[in-house]
């Protein structure tokens, strides 16, 4: 939280500032209450069509769903201030790299997946990892981690939409907030409201539908701000000149990352493959053909929303160091997650409306990750958790299960966010991190005969040890004091390489070795998920 | 033809390490830093190789598989 003396000396907040920002967000909020009312309507009223949108989603908006649930705060508040910070190399360590990655995991992991649900019925990760590991309690010792790692990362997309509202709000309300501007808790106790009211009554169809439209909407207004930006800078080529001229580090990768550094980022966009939101969204397609778009245009779409970032990221570096742009301070040095609220509020200034409207993409793709993560977890408690403890339950009592812990799941997540500010794109690395390390058995699971249960169990703990372990070591320990790794340009790195190396290393160590060493898992196991045609 | 788009996807996970020009800043077309103009340039050749992809080296058989008669069997 920045005091209001601090942005009044840094003239931010001199006078009142225009309304009109916040009458656009609410406009946009009140749009998506009304297509989540609509989209509801369709809701059919069984338990697959909450869970899975009774697998009838077609290709457009299956790529708009999961291109939509792939970016968050991450890729917009994120990328801006990574590129702020480390340069035009945050493109290539996770950009690029997932137009790559990603779509390798959708195309071979996921169109599998996707076939054992539509075959056997799943609408869970963890239902296909039991009957494929012939294992009722992997599910149990694997829901708490997923679970566990799908809350930092909903905290990525509550802190960065309340941070960015903040920045984008100072000086509206002098006489009411501090700063004047809406502070954190209530940016997301509004945001938690409005998708929870889509998600309630629609479940997966309702969180596609929103994705669809809020992704559109985030890509245009994206490209619509970023065009205002440079309008305003006097051109691209005259803003990346002066970003030449008074941040020329940022406009290479020399001395804010090494080649081993950047390789080994190449490792963090494996987790989509195991993302349980992304796999709910994998089942909900119409045909293994609904696939073919999204593989293809994932990684033009991932250009088209990072470029602009990581460009305003370095055009801010370059001004900030000519001392034309304020960046709040948090310790002393500039806040990267205010960057692209920083940009906004200076260069956009003139329109208020265009504020608003670009703001509405920000929380756009904020909220279009957060709507798949909220179901995903209500199903996963519902399906994973209650339903194998409990028994028979019935389909209707499903879906109201479903909403009750999607809910739960949203006060939870709501709290935890109002008390635990961190940067935000490092905490999105460190939950990315452990899903990627369990995507080894994501991947054996579909490709190798000979994985078994004792392997994945191993696999699983060796996983959650070292990243705890890690984890610890970054955030729970003194710099100068920690025990494995260093802190180099904000990032914690172990021997010069990101902590995922490691992690990964274990666990596909765990998996091959003792899966060699222990009995290979049933014939009638083998024969269900490697069908001879298949 | 499978095996070339498969060649094709770890080329493209070789060539992503671009060390060659780490240090260099040139602009192209005068505002486009050199190293982020060719990993954009990346990310298109990734999404023309995954076409590829599609067109040669599609699953088709378990698509077969997965689209004949369901089999609810899950454990659930």
């Amino acid at each position: 939280m920045i005091a209001a003396p601090t942005l009044v000396a840094l003239g931010q907040a001199a006078a009142p500032a225009s309304r009109t920002p916040l009458v656009v967000i609410c406009l946009y909020m009140c749009l998506l209450f009304a297509l989540g009312w609509f989209s509801s309507r369709l809701f059919r009223g069984s338990s697959k069509d909450f869970f899975v949108a009774s697998q009838s989603i077609g290709p457009f908006m299956l790529l708009m769903s999961v291109f939509g649930t792939t970016m968050t705060a991450f890729a917009l508040v994120g990328s801006t201030g990574k590129a702020f910070s480390l340069g035009i190399g945050t493109y290539g360590l996770m950009a690029s790299s997932s137009g790559l990655i990603h779509t390798a995991c959708f195309f071979l992991v996921g169109i599998r997946m996707w076939s054992f649900g539509k075959k056997y019925g799943y609408v869970t990760q963890i239902q296909f990892f039991r009957d494929r590991f012939e294992s009722k309690a992997l599910g149990y010792l694997m829901f708490p981690i997923l679970v566990g790692l799908i809350i930092p990362y909903l905290l990525v997309g509550l802190m960065g939409a309340g941070k960015y509202i903040f920045g984008v709000t100072v000086g509206m309300f002098p006489e009411t907030f501090a700063a004047g501007a809406i502070p954190e808790w209530l940016s997301g106790l509004v945001i938690c409201a409005v998708v929870l009211f889509y998600v309630f009554f629609g479940g997966v169809r309702s969180a596609a539908w929103a994705n669809t439209f809020q992704t559109i909407v985030f890509m245009i207004m994206g490209l619509v701000g970023f065009y205002v930006i440079a309008d305003a800078l006097g051109g691209p080529a005259a803003a990346s000149e002066k970003a030449l001229a008074n941040a020329p580090e940022k406009l290479s990768r020399e001395g804010l990352m090494t080649p081993a550094h950047f390789m080994s980022y190449m490792l963090v966009p494996l987790s989509v493959g195991m993302f349980p939101h992304l796999f709910q969204h994998w089942l909900t397609a119409r045909s293994a053909k609904s696939f073919r778009l999204t593989v293809i245009a994932h990684p033009i779409c991932i250009m088209i929303v990072w470029v602009p970032c990581i460009l305003i990221g370095i055009w801010a570096a370059g001004l900030y160091e000519a001392k034309e742009l304020i960046v709040p301070p948090p310790n002393g040095d500039p806040n990267p997650n205010a960057v692209l609220s920083a940009m906004v509020k200076t260069f956009m200034k003139s329109s208020p409306l265009l504020i608003g409207l670009f703001s509405a993409g920000v929380l756009a793709a904020i909220m279009s990750s957060l709507d798949s993560q909220f179901v995903c977890i209500g199903s996963m408690f519902t399906n994973d958790f209650f339903v194998p403890l409990k028994g028979q339950v019935s389909d209707k009592q499903k879906v109201w299960l479903g909403r009750g812990f999607i809910v739960l799941i949203v006060l939870i997540t709501y709290v935890i966010s109002i008390f635990k500010p961190q940067n935000v794109f490092n905490l999105g690395v460190w939950c990315f991190s452990g899903f990627a390390a369990l995507f080894p058995i994501a991947f054996a699971s579909v490709y190798w005969k000979r994985v078994t249960t004792v392997g994945v169990f191993t696999s699983v703990i060796a996983t959650a040890v070292t990243w705890a372990l890690f984890i610890y070591d970054a955030l729970g320990r003194e710099v100068g004091e920690q025990w494995f790794g260093v802190e180099e340009h904000g990032e914690y790195l172990i021997a010069g390489v990101m902590p995922v190396t490691f992690i990964c290393l274990a666990s596909v160590v765990a998996l091959v070795g003792v899966s060699l060493a222990t009995r290979p898992p049933s014939r009638d196991t083998i024969d269900k998920f490697f069908p001879a045609n298949g | 033809m499978k095996k070339v788009v498969y060649g094709l996807i770890f080329l493209l996970a070789v060539i992503h390490q671009d060390v060659w020009w780490w240090d260099d800043n040139s602009l192209v077309f005068g505002f486009m830093p050199l190293g982020l103009f060719y990993h954009a340039l990346f990310s298109c050749m990734a999404a023309g190789v995954w076409a590829m992809a599609v067109k040669w080296a599609w699953p088709s058989d378990i698509e077969r598989w997965a689209e004949s008669a369901d089999e609810q069997g899950g454990d659930q």
